[in-house]
C-alpha cells in the first residue's frame, strides 16, 4: 500500500440556480479516485455551501496515483428524479508525489461542465502520504519531476544529461465508441477528458520508468500531445529530454545563478581547438528523393554515410574541452572515446532542449527535418502502439542521418508534430544538428564540470556558428567564410536553427520575427491517391517556404534564423505551409548580399523600367530595415578575414522551384549584382507576386518588437509588466475563383492582419516586445483556416536599452564574452545594484515592499510604467479606494517564456497539463462562435491559474496551447472545441522584494520563496 | 475572405478606458468605431479600420461578459475567470454605476417600476442619451434599491458593501434610494432649477435626521423611511402660527435681532407671517404621504419663491433662517423645543441650498 490520498471538501461559492423554485441549490460532492467514490452531505438551500466534510482517504498504488486523476462532482440533489450534475473538477495530484514540489493542493477551483462552462467554484483540500517502496520491480516513477521548460530550469543544475525519452500510448476515442450514439453530449465529453487525463499519467508514468533506467531523475522540455485520429483511435504522445537534476540550494551558489532571466548559470563558450581539423573525405554519397530537410542554404536529402563522418568530427569532439590543459592527453583520449560511446549507444541522440547549459552546445549545423504522409485506415492494429511507434522511428532514423551528413552527432531544439485530415496524417520532425560537448551527457565525468570555468583563449561567442561539417566534402553547396568574429574558423553565409539564440552569441542590433506563408491548392482525393498527391506537394512547398524565408531574412538584412519552425497543415482541399523563426545579425557571420531582381525579357522597356522601380524598392527597404534593426556591423576590410574559400560559381542563385530547366542559370548575368546578391528572377505572375508579397510585410508599428524565441537578440532590460495572450482568428475564404496566388494573398493577409491587431491591442505597454510569438494554423473544414497566436508582450525600459545595446555592441567585438553575458542577462541586477536611484525610483521600491507586507502578492502592485496600460495600476493611485477593494484572488502570471522579468523563480510545483473540453447547442445565445471561444479561452485561463494558485504557485513558466480544436455547426447551432495546456508551476519572488529580503536576512536561501505567494 | 471568429483573450483583461465609456454610453459596434475613427486614433496608431472593428468587438464581447458580474460588484472581486487587477476592477465597477445627471433628473423620485421603464423611451428621446445606456441606469438604480431597501444599518454604508462604490457615488446612490422610496416630486416645472446635487444634498441631511435611524440605529429601513412619530409630531408646530400671541412675538424676537442687518429687512418684516405660516404648515402637513411627496414643491412655493421675489440675498436667507429657529428657544409657552431643532435644523439647510436661480 504505497500510498493514501486525502480529500476534504471544504465549501463551495458562486454555484447556479438549480431548483427554480427556490432560486437556490441543495449540493453535494462525490469524490472518486480509481474506482472509489465517496460523497459528502448535502447541503441544503444555499449557492454558498458549506461542507467541511471529513478527510476521505483512499489507500492506492503509486501506479494508479501516478495515472489516475482525482475526480470532483458538485451535484444538487433531488429527492423525486435523478441527481443534477453541476460540473466537475480533475485535479492533477503528481505534483504531490515527488519530494520538492507541492506538499498540499488547496484552494478554490472552478467547477467545470463542458455544456455550461464553469459553475462556480469548490474548495478542495489535497495531501499524499507516499511510503517508501522498496519493489524493485515497480511500474511507477513516482519522484521523476517533469518540466515543459525547454532549458534546464532555474534553481537546478544539470549533472548529467542522458538524452532523449518518448512514449505514446493509444486508446479508442470514446467519441467513436459505438456507445456515443445513445449517451449524452455531456457524458461523451467526460469520457474523452478523462480517459485523456488517464492516458497523459500513464505515458509520463512510463516516460518516468525510461528515465529511472538512465539513471536520470528528471524530464526537461517534455512535450506531449495528442492525435485525434478519429476511427482509428486517440494517441497521446510525448517527448523529452532526460537528465540528472540537482537543486541548487547554498545561498552563494542559488542567488548568482538565479538572478538571469534566461540561464541559470554564466556561461562560459567552449574552446575551439584552434587547429584546423584534419580532414577525412570521402566520396559524398549520392542523393536520394524520398525525403526532404533542410540545411541552412540549400535543400538537400541524403542518407547516412557510413563512418566517414565520424571520423571527420572525432577530432572537435574530442577536442572540445577547454580544461585541456587540467586534463591532460590520456583523460582526453578517454574523453573522445566517451563522447562516441556514449552519444552511439542512444538509438536516438536527440535534445529537446532550446537553451542549454554553457558550454554544451559546441557548433550547430543547420536545421534538419523530415516529414512523411502516413494513411491512419491502413493501421492493421489500430489499438496498439507498434504502428505509430514504427512511424516515428523512422522519421527519427531519417533526422539522424540528415544530422550524421552534416557532420553533427546531435540534434537539438528537437520536436514533432501531426496533422490529420480524415484519413491522412502528416508526421514531421525537425531539430538543430550540432555537436555537443560530451561532458554533460555521461555519467561520472568530473564532479562539477557544470562550474568549471574555462579562462584561457576564449573564442568570442562563435564556436557555435563554426561548421561541424567537412569543409571539402560539404554535404550540400554552400559559401563558407573564415568567421568574422575569431577569424580561425570558417563559418556558413546563413545559419537557421531551431534553438533559442545561445546567450553568448554576439549580435549586431535587433532581431525580428520572420514568417514564411504559403497555400497550396490540392485536389480533393480519397485514401492512397491523396497521400500520394500530398507527398509529390511536400518539397515544393519546403522549397518555397524555405525560398522566402530567405528573401525575407535577406530583405532585414540579416543572416541567421532562431526557433525555426515550419508547420505544414493539410486540409481537404489544400495544404498550408507556416514557417516562423526569428531573424537577427550574427557578427559571426559574413554581411548577406542584397536581393537582385532579374526580368526575363530584356529588351522590353517598360517592363525594364518596372523591374528597376522594384529593384529601388526592394534596396530602399533592406536600408530602413537596417535601420529599424540597428544593423551597423562593424567594416571588416577584405585582407583580415582572409580570402572567402574560392568557389567555382556563386551558388547563391535562387531558383523558383527545382523544376524550372536549369539551362536558363547560365543565361542570367550574376556580374550586375554585387558579391553575394540573391537573385530573384521575374519570369512570371507567380514570382511577381512573391516580390510583392516580400514587400508587403510591414514592420511592426514604432515601440513594437516581435520574435518567437525566449528572449529579444539586442534587448536585455525588461521591465517587470508581462501580458500573456491568446489570439484566435477564422476565416471564411470565398470558394469562387480559388487559385494559388488568391490563397496566398488571403493567408498573407490573414496573419499580417492578426499581427497588426495585437499590435494595436497592447499600444499602452509599449516600448515592449512579443516573445515566443507561436503561430499555429489549422484547416477545420473545406475553405476554413484557422490560426491561433499565442504570445507575452514583456515591456521594457527604452532608455536603458539604448545605452546597454550601445555598450554591448562596442564590448562585443572586444571583450570575452562574460561580460556580454552580464550585459545580457543580468539587466535588472546590474541596474538596481549598481544604479538604483536611477533604475528604480525610490517611491516604487517602496511600494513594492510594502505590498510584501500587506497580504495581496507583490505582482499585483508592481507596476512600474506610468501610464494606462492593460495591466493599468497607474490609473488607480490616484483615486479614492471603494472599501473593500482589495481581492482575494491572487494574480498568477503566465508566460510561453522560461522566466519572469525582474523576477527569481525559487520553485518549481510540477507540471500542468490540462485537457478541456467545450460544447455547445446554443451557439447564438452564447454570442455566436466568436463569443463561445472567448468564454471558453478565458475559462481555461482561470482553471490554469486556479491549478497553480492550489499548488501555492503564483505563475506558470513555459506555458504552451498545444491544441485548440474549433468545431462548429451554425446551422444547427452548435459548436466544439478542444483545448490542450502545459506549463510549469512555480513560485516567483520580485528580485526587488528578494533584495529587501536579503538586506534584512543575509542567510536566507529559499525561505523568500514563501513570503512572495499568493494567499488563496 | 470573411472572418468567421475573431478574439483575443488575455491572461490579464485587457480594459480600454474610451471604448468602456462607448460601450457604457450604449453606443452600438459600429457607432462605437465610428466614435473612435472621429477621434483620429487611427493616424496616432498606424492602424486599420478593420482592426479598430475586430478590437472594438473584443471589447464589447468582454464588456458583455462583465457585466453580469458588474450587477453584483463583490462577485467580480471573487470570480476566477477574468484575471483584472483591483485597480481596474474599481474603476470597470465605478464608471458602470456612474449616471448621467440629465437621466437621473427625470426619474428622481419617481417608482423603480415597469410603468417607469416604459417611459425610459421618451426619456431617451429627451436627453439625447441612448436607450441603451437609460436602461442600464435605470436597471442599476433598481438593482441597488432592492438590494439595500429591506437592510438594517447605515444605508450608505449598505451600498457600498454591495456595490464597491466610491464614497461619493455611494451617497448619491443613497439619495436616489431614498427619494425613490419616498416618492419625492422632483419633477414640477418650478423644480427644474433644481440639479441632483441640491437633492442629494437634501436627502442627506434628511436621512441624517428625520429617517428612523437617527434615533434608534438598529431598525429595519431605519435610512430609507422617515420617521413616522416625528412625522405625527410635527402637527404640534403647528401652534406657533396659530396661537397669535405666539406669532406676535416670534416676529418681534426675529425683527429686533436683525434690524439693521438684513438689506431685505422690511419685506422681511412684512411677509413674516407668510414665511412662518408657510413652513409650520408645510411641517404640520407630513403626516399625509401625498403632502411628503410635496415637501420640495411646498418649500419652494412657500418659502424660496417668496423671498426670490424679493430679491434677498442668500447672506439674508441664511441670518433669517438661523434667527428665525432659534427665537423659537426664548417663546415660553412653547413646549416642543427639541422637535422644531430637529425639524428646523434639517429644513434650513435644505433650503439654503435650494435657494438659488
Amino acid at each position: 500500500m504505497p500510498g493514501k490520498l486525502k480529500v476534504k471538501i471544504v465549501a463551495g461559492r458562486h454555484l447556479p440556480v438549480m431548483d427554480r423554485a427556490s432560486d437556490l441549490t441543495d449540493a453535494f460532492v462525490e469524490v472518486k479516485f480509481g474506482n472509489t467514490t465517496f460523497k459528502t452531505d448535502v447541503y441544503l438551500k444555499s449557492l454558498n455551501p458549506q461542507w467541511n466534510s471529513e478527510w476521505f482517504k483512499f489507500e492506492v498504488d503509486d501506479e494508479d496515483l501516478q495515472d489516475e486523476p482525482l475526480q470532483i462532482t458538485v451535484l444538487d440533489h433531488d429527492t423525486y428524479s435523478a441527481n443534477d450534475a453541476i460540473g466537475k473538477v480533475y485535479i492533477d495530484i503528481d505534483p504531490l508525489l515527488y519530494s520538492e514540489a507541492a506538499t498540499v493542493i488547496s484552494g478554490w477551483f472552478p467547477i467545470y461542465d463542458t455544456i455550461h462552462g464553469i459553475r462556480g467554484e469548490i474548495n478542495v483540500v489535497v495531501k499524499v502520504d507516499l511510503f517508501n517502496d522498496l519493489n524493485r520491480f515497480r511500474q511507477s516513477s513516482c519522484g521523476v519531476k517533469f518540466f515543459c521548460t525547454t532549458s534546464i530550469p532555474k534553481c537546478y543544475r544539470a549533472v548529467v544529461i542522458h538524452g532523449f525519452v518518448e512514449e505514446l500510448v493509444v486508446n479508442e476515442d470514446p467519441e467513436y465508441q459505438w456507445i456515443d450514439r445513445i449517451r449524452t453530449p455531456r457524458a461523451s465529453n467526460e469520457a474523452r477528458q478523462r480517459l485523456i487525463s488517464l492516458m497523459s499519467g500513464e505515458l509520463q508514468r512510463k516516460i518516468g520508468l525510461k528515465v529511472l533506467e538512465m539513471r536520470g531523475n528528471a524530464v526537461v522540455g517534455y512535450l506531449q500531445c495528442f492525435d485525434l485520429e478519429g476511427e482509428s483511435g486517440l494517441v497521446v504522445r510525448a517527448i523529452g529530454t532526460a537528465c540528472t537534476l540537482d537543486k541548487l540550494s547554498s545561498p552563494a551558489a542559488f542567488l548568482p545563478a538565479c538572478n538571469s532571466p534566461s540561464k541559470e548559470m554564466k556561461e562560459s563558450p567552449f574552446n575551439e581547438d584552434p587547429n584546423p581539423n584534419p580532414h577525412s573525405s570521402g566520396p559524398s554519397t549520392p542523393l536520394k528523393n524520398q525525403t526532404y530537410s533542410f540545411s541552412p542554404s540549400k535543400s538537400y536529402s541524403r542518407q547516412s554515410s557510413s563512418s566517414d563522418t565520424d571520423l571527420s568530427l572525432t577530432p572537435k569532439t574530442g577536442t572540445g574541452s577547454g580544461s585541456a590543459g587540467k586534463e591532460g592527453g590520456p583523460l582526453k583520449a578517454l574523453l573522445r572515446q566517451q563522447t562516441q560511446s556514449a552519444l552511439e549507444q542512444r538509438e536516438f541522440p536527440f535534445l529537446t532542449l532550446t537553451a542549454f547549459p554553457p558550454g554544451l552546445l559546441v557548433h550547430v549545423g543547420g536545421v534538419v527535418s523530415a516529414r512523411s504522409v502516413k494513411l491512419l485506415d491502413r493501421i492493421h492494429n489500430p489499438d496498439e502502439p507498434e504502428t505509430r511507434d514504427a512511424w516515428w522511428a523512422e522519421i527519427r532514423q531519417e533526422i539522424k542521418s540528415h544530422a550524421k551528413a552534416l557532420g553533427c552527432h546531435a540534434v537539438v531544439g528537437y520536436s514533432e508534430s501531426t496533422s490529420i485530415c480524415e484519413e491522412v496524417c502528416i508526421l514531421s520532425a525537425s531539430g538543430t544538428a550540432a555537436v555537443l560537448n560530451p561532458r554533460f551527457l555521461q555519467e561520472g565525468t568530473v564532479e562539477g564540470s557544470l562550474e568549471q570555468r574555462i579562462e584561457e583563449n576564449l573564442p568570442v561567442g562563435c564556436g557555435f556558428c563554426h561548421i561541424p561539417y567537412d569543409e571539402l566534402n560539404m554535404p550540400f553547396p554552400a559559401h563558407l567564410t573564415y568567421c568574422y568574429n575569431c577569424r580561425k574558423q570558417k563559418v556558413p553565409d546563413v545559419l537557421f536553427t531551431t534553438i533559442d539564440l545561445p546567450t553568448d552569441a554576439v549580435v549586431v542590433g535587433k532581431g525580428c520575427l520572420i514568417q514564411a506563408r504559403l497555400c497550396r491548392l490540392k485536389k480533393k482525393a480519397q485514401a492512397e491517391a491523396n497521400a500520394t498527391a500530398i507527398s509529390n506537394l511536400l518539397p515544393f512547398m519546403e522549397y518555397e517556404v524555405h525560398t522566402q524565408l530567405m528573401n525575407k531574412l535577406k530583405l532585414k538584412g540579416m543572416n541567421a534564423l532562431f526557433g525555426l519552425r515550419i508547420q505544414i497543415t493539410v486540409g481537404e482541399n489544400m495544404l498550408m505551409g507556416l514557417a516562423s523563426a526569428t531573424g537577427v545579425y550574427l557578427a559571426a557571420l559574413p554581411t548577406p548580399g542584397g536581393i537582385q531582381i532579374a526580368g526575363k525579357t530584356p529588351n522590353d522597356g517598360s517592363y525594364e523600367q518596372h523591374i528597376s522601380h522594384m529593384q529601388k524598392k526592394i534596396n530602399d527597404t533592406i536600408a530602413k530595415n537596417k535601420e529599424l534593426y540597428e544593423i551597423n556591423p562593424p567594416e571588416v576590410s577584405e585582407e583580415i578575414i582572409g580570402s572567402p574559400i574560392p568557389e567555382p560559381r556563386q551558388r547563391s542563385r535562387l531558383l523558383r522551384s527545382q523544376s524550372e530547366s536549369s539551362d536558363e542559370v547560365t543565361e542570367l548575368d550574376l556580374s550586375h549584382g554585387k558579391k553575394d546578391a540573391f537573385v530573384l528572377e521575374i519570369d512570371d505572375a507567380d514570382a511577381m507576386e512573391d516580390v510583392h508579397s516580400l514587400l508587403t510585410d510591414v514592420p511592426p508599428p514604432s515601440g513594437f518588437y516581435s520574435c518567437n524565441t525566449e528572449i529579444m537578440p539586442g534587448i536585455n532590460n525588461w521591465t517587470s509588466e508581462i501580458q500573456m495572450f491568446t489570439s484566435v482568428r477564422v476565416v471564411r475564404l470565398s470558394s469562387l475563383n480559388l487559385t494559388n496566388q488568391a490563397l496566398n494573398k488571403n493567408f498573407n493577409g490573414l496573419c499580417e492582419n492578426l499581427l497588426k491587431s495585437l499590435y494595436f491591442k497592447l499600444r499602452s505597454m509599449t516600448p515592449c516586445c512579443l516573445c515566443h510569438v507561436n503561430f499555429t494554423v489549422s484547416l477545420p473544414e473545406d475553405e476554413l483556416i484557422q490560426v491561433t497566436v499565442t504570445a507575452v508582450a514583456i515591456t521594457f525600459d527604452k532608455n536603458q536599452a539604448l545605452q546597454t545595446t550601445k555598450a554591448h555592441a562596442e564590448k562585443s567585438l572586444q571583450r570575452a564574452s562574460a561580460d556580454n553575458e552580464e550585459m545580457l542577462q543580468f539587466p535588472l541586477e546590474l541596474c538596481s545594484d549598481s544604479l538604483p536611484s536611477h533604475a528604480f525610483p525610490a517611491a516604487k521600491e517602496h511600494l513594492e515592499s510594502a505590498s510584501s507586507n500587506s497580504g495581496t502578492p507583490a505582482a499585483q502592485r508592481a507596476v512600474t510604467v506610468e501610464k494606462a496600460s492593460p495591466m493599468g495600476d497607474g490609473n488607480f493611485r490616484n483615486r479614492s479606494a471603494p472599501p473593500c477593494a482589495s481581492s482575494t484572488v491572487g494574480v498568477v502570471k503566465m508566460t510561453p517564456l522560461s522566466f519572469i522579468p525582474g523576477a527569481k523563480i525559487t520553485k518549481y510545483l510540477g507540471i500542468i497539463n490540462m485537457f478541456f473540453i467545450r460544447e455547445t447547442t446554443s451557439l447564438r445565445e452564447e454570442g455566436g462562435v466568436s463569443g463561445f471561444l472567448h468564454a471558453f479561452i478565458a475559462e481555461v485561463f482561470a482553471m490554469v491559474r486556479a491549478h497553480v494558485a492550489a499548488l501555492g504557485g503564483n505563475a506558470v513558466v513555459s506555458y504552451i496551447m498545444k491544441q485548440c480544436v474549433f468545431m462548429e455547426n451554425p446551422s444547427k447551432n452548435q459548436a466544439q472545441c478542444l483545448i490542450n495546456v502545459s506549463g510549469d508551476a512555480v513560485v516567483f519572488v520580485r528580485e526587488s522584494d528578494l533584495e529587501v529580503m536579503s538586506a534584512q536576512q543575509p542567510a536566507v536561501n529559499c525561505q523568500p520563496s514563501c513570503t512572495g505567494e499568493v494567499t488563496t | 475572405m470573411t472572418s468567421e471568429l475573431d478574439i483575443f483573450v488575455g491572461n490579464t483583461t485587457l480594459i480600454d478606458e474610451d471604448v468602456y465609456r462607448l460601450w457604457l454610453d450604449g453606443y452600438s459596434v459600429n457607432d462605437a468605431v465610428a466614435l473612435r475613427v472621429r477621434s483620429g486614433i487611427l493616424e496616432q496608431t498606424g492602424a486599420t479600420a478593420g482592426v479598430l472593428q475586430s478590437d472594438t468587438m473584443d471589447h464589447y464581447r468582454t464588456f458583455h461578459m462583465l457585466e453580469r458580474l458588474l450587477h453584483a460588484p463583490p462577485k467580480l472581486l471573487h470570480q476566477l475567470i477574468f484575471q483584472i487587477p483591483p485597480s481596474r476592477q474599481a474603476l470597470l465597477i465605478e464608471r458602470y454605476y456612474t449616471f448621467d445627471e440629465a437621466f437621473v433628473r427625470e426619474v428622481l423620485g419617481k417608482k423603480l417600476s415597469k410603468g417607469t421603464k416604459k417611459d425610459l423611451d421618451d426619456i431617451s428621446t429627451k436627453t439625447g442619451i441612448t436607450l441603451k445606456s437609460c436602461r442600464r441606469q435605470f436597471d442599476n438604480f433598481k438593482r441597488v434599491f432592492k438590494v439595500v431597501e429591506e437592510m438594517r444599518g447605515s444605508l450608505v454604508d449598505n451600498i457600498q458593501q454591495h456595490f464597491l462604490l466610491s464614497d461619493r457615488l455611494a451617497r448619491d446612490y443613497a439619495a436616489i434610494v431614498f427619494f425613490a422610496n419616498n416618492r419625492f416630486e422632483t419633477g414640477k416645472k418650478k423644480l427644474q432649477y433644481l440639479s441632483f446635487g441640491d437633492f442629494a444634498f437634501c436627502a442627506e441631511l434628511m436621512i441624517q435626521n428625520w429617517t428612523l435611524g437617527a434615533v434608534d440605529s438598529q431598525m429595519d429601513d431605519m435610512d430609507v423611511d422617515l420617521d413616522k412619530e416625528f412625522l405625527q409630531d410635527l402637527k404640534e408646530l403647528k401652534v406657533l402660527v396659530a396661537d397669535k400671541d405666539l406669532l406676535d412675538l416670534h416676529k418681534s424676537l426675529v425683527c429686533t435681532v436683525l434690524r439693521g442687518k438684513l438689506s431685505v429687512f422690511s419685506e422681511m418684516e412684512t411677509n413674516f407671517k407668510n414665511l412662518s405660516r408657510g413652513l409650520v404648515n408645510v411641517a404640520a402637513k407630513l403626516t399625509h404621504n401625498k403632502d411628503v411627496r410635496d415637501l420640495f414643491v411646498d418649500l419652494v412655493e412657500k418659502f424660496v419663491e417668496p423671498c426670490r421675489s424679493d430679491h434677498w440675498p442668500l447672506s439674508d436667507v441664511r441670518l433669517f433662517l438661523t434667527q428665525y429657529s432659534v427665537s423659537v428657544h426664548s417663546l415660553d409657552g412653547f413646549r416642543h423645543q427639541v422637535l422644531w431643532d430637529r425639524y428646523m435644523g434639517t429644513l434650513r439647510g435644505c433650503l439654503l441650498r435650494l435657494y438659488h436661480d
